[in-house]
């Protein structure tokens, strides 16, 4: 793993030196995050979001836990047991407050870094496997956040839950069988409520699990850089500790306080008032929308109002819908030119500006009601965001002519690199 | 291959995507929505300003008095508010001695079971229990209310878009109908039973106006009782019954708030400390 320069760990007293031959825990941590893993010097502040989103689960995860010990997943008293968390359990409005607002910083900070990926093309070889198991994570965090969000069972959590299966109803054929299958009954009830509960408690542990994998993944190549060149010699790299630990815990500083600040201030400002209406299948909400989370590809769902021949609008939608994220999947092999850093790719860097503001729409859209003129404006949003992965980035990708490159990390930083020259040996990470 | 299927993927669903644009372009232009009696009548709620507002807000308890007694005296007749106990008004400043005179002279019973016989009974409130409905159950609730249901107020202010200042502005909102919704939209026009209030969000609400006259309570503090008065107490109280743990919140928050700045502070300073031999 990572690079021939990287330090080993040397134990030092007689404990740690029994517990190395024995069980090299300390060993592992050390290559992991710790002064064996040499990391590029020039990490700008968007390399942050890789910690933030692995201690937003864990809080995620301690926060739930005893959430659960409180909480009681029956469609009869499901919501007024979150009401007795509220209110009579001590301390826990905080836990609550914080588990709902923790989902939506985990999704602030996950958006975050993966638009870092997209920018500075993280996906490149030999990154692939990085970015493809950081989409089954984003996948399961997502299950794992609507399944969440039934819990409370109230009016927004029975019917997201309602119109979310029913995307599964628009499959042809088995398309309704399936929809029963998946709730246990022809309406979320009781049976929905219960798996929903226990796959919730689930899907995080299995959501760990693949972040070791993906970070398992980021150790081979070792981390990229802003300016997309290869790491090619020991200057270019700090080691993680004490560099990149006293970044990222400054980091974290800010991040908790600005969670915080919505936590203890604004703590329902992320969510729905309708939630707090214990749920009622005979009363359906005004306007159904999923956390803010969901909305881009809420939107995406909703823009298409029309039949293509036989293919029904709404099965459309929800091949759409699904299409939007398999599409990353393929990123790898769509964007194919050499350059990976998005600082030398002016004509990408106007394409990348403008998806972020149609994601950005496309959010604001999914939000808003059904109605014209939304859905006109998540037509013409989601007709961009596929034309940009699917048609634009490759063509751009062979007709762009990148900015210069830098020779190395540190010839970008010094403005020299003494180190080597250019034609020289290059130094390949030792696996 | 990849990059092939991918462009025709994209192609289908960006050329559908344009296409029903169109569609609905032409549509929207040839036959432009027809504005609704909401959207020409609806207001946004006026504005509220409650003691327990914003990062250092706090509860009025004087106030949240007030709006209980207007809670017991008025809106108790028709709506619940079965998520708090009698006990939680103990947080409102009342003696235990006038909590447990509150809820034994609560209106409603507690349902119960009679001991001797087993048989379903009511009995007096205790400071213990949930504060009674006024119905035994929905059907006995919309049978008193013209097939109306009021909802639990427990939560209104949390449950409601607008919160607080929603429930004021409902409360003063009522009026006649103006001449121009008859003239526009003389389908929008309240039927039996109904009652015209533009902060209600399809314009006719089933509630008789509650507060309509001034002095319906007579409050002990001296505290003139006009119906904006009642109004704005009774929403800071149902402020305070949608969240009691609000000024604990408030001021957590700010405890957690002022450490974080300071380790965040040290945080970085320890930063620049650790990396000031190397540029990057």
């Amino acid at each position: 793993m990572s690079f021939s320069w990287a330090k080993h760990y040397e134990p030092k007293s007689d404990l740690t030196k029994w517990l190395d031959q024995r069980l090299p825990l300390p060993r592992l941590v050390y290559g992991a995050i710790g002064g064996g893993y040499p990391v590029p010097r020039n990490l700008n502040y968007f390399w942050n979001f890789g910690v933030l989103a692995g201690v937003a689960l864990v809080m995620q995860i301690v926060t739930g836990i005893i959430m659960a010990m409180h909480y009681a997943p029956n469609a009869l008293v499901a919501f007024d047991s979150t009401e007795h968390i509220m209110r009579d359990v001590n301390w826990g409005w905080m836990l609550r407050y914080a588990h709902a607002n923790g989902a939506s910083f985990f999704f602030i900070v996950v958006y975050i870094h993966i638009f870092r990926g997209l920018y500075f093309s993280s996906y490149k070889a030999p990154r692939e496997m990085i970015w493809l198991l950081g989409l089954v994570i984003f996948l399961l965090m997502m299950a794992t956040a609507f399944m969440g969000y039934v819990l409370p069972w109230g009016q927004m959590s029975f019917w997201g839950a309602k119109v979310i299966t029913g995307l599964f109803g628009a499959i042809p054929l088995v398309g309704e069988p399936i929809q029963t299958w998946l709730l246990g009954g022809f309406a979320p009830d009781n049976a929905a409520l219960n798996r929903f509960f226990s796959l919730h408690y689930l899907l995080p542990f299995v959501t760990a699990g693949v972040i070791i994998l993906h970070i398992w993944a980021l150790h081979i190549p070792g981390s990229s850089n802003p300016t997309g060149v290869e790491v090619k010699s020991e200057s270019d790299t700090v080691p993680f500790h004490p560099y990149y630990t006293a970044k990222d815990g400054f980091g974290l500083g800010v991040f908790l306080i600005l969670f915080c600040s919505v936590l203890f201030f604004a703590p329902n400002f992320l969510g729905h008032a309708d939630n707090y209406i214990p749920a009622n299948p005979l009363s359906t909400p005004a306007h159904i929308v999923p956390e803010w989370y969901f909305w881009p590809f809420y939107a995406i769902l909703r823009a298409f109002t029309f039949d293509f021949f036989i293919v029904p609008a709404k099965l459309l939608g929800v091949l759409a819908m699904f299409a939007s994220i398999l599409l990353l999947f393929f990123l790898p092999w769509l964007d194919r030119s050499p350059v990976r850093s998005g600082n030398y790719r002016p004509l990408f860097k106007i394409f990348f500006g403008i998806l972020v503001a149609d994601v950005l729409l496309l959010g604001y859209l999914g939000g808003a009601p059904a109605e014209e003129p939304y859905v006109m404006l998540s037509q013409l949003g989601s007709a961009y965001y596929f034309a940009h992965f699917l048609i634009i980035l490759p063509i751009i990708s062979k007709i762009e002519k990148p900015k210069p490159l830098p020779y190395s990390i540190t010839e970008s930083v010094l403005g020299k690199d003494s180190s080597g020259m250019a034609g020289g040996p290059v130094l390949q990470p030792a696996e | 291959m990849i990059r092939i299927g991918a462009f025709l993927v994209g192609l289908f669903f960006s050329g559908w995507l344009i296409v029903s644009f169109g569609v609905g372009a032409v549509a929207y232009v040839s036959e432009p929505p027809q504005e609704t009696a909401e959207h020409a009548f609806h207001l946004e709620p006026k504005k509220l300003s409650l003691a327990s507002d914003g990062p250092m807000g706090k509860f009025d308890r004087q106030q949240l008095q007030r709006g209980f007694q207007v809670y017991k005296e008025v809106c108790s007749a028709c709506h619940s508010m079965r998520l708090v106990s009698f006990r939680n008004l103990a947080e409102l400043g009342y003696t235990e001695d006038e909590v447990k005179a509150i809820a034994a002279n609560w209106p409603a019973q507690t349902p119960s079971i009679d001991p001797a016989t087993g048989e379903a009974t009511t009995r007096k409130p205790l400071p213990a229990d949930y504060i009674p409905s006024p119905h035994a159950n929905e059907t006995a609730a919309r049978a008193a209310n013209n097939n109306a249901l009021p909802p639990d107020l427990s939560l209104i202010t949390k449950a409601r878009h607008g919160g607080a200042p929603y429930v004021y502005s409902l409360l003063t909102g009522y009026q006649e109908p103006p001449a121009e919704l008859a003239k526009r939209f003389p389908d929008a026009m309240p039927g039996p039973g109904l009652n015209y209030n533009p902060y209600f969000a399809n314009l006719n609400i089933a509630m008789a106006n509650p507060l309509g006259s001034d002095g319906i309570v007579t409050y002990s503090d001296g505290t003139n009782a006009t119906t904006d008065q009642m109004a704005k107490d009774v929403s800071a109280f149902l402020v305070w019954t949608a969240e009691p743990t609000l000024e604990k919140r408030h001021q957590t928050g700010w405890a957690v708030l002022i450490f974080l700045i300071i380790a965040t502070g040290l945080g970085y300073m320890a930063y620049r400390n650790v990396w000031a031999g190397v540029k990057h």
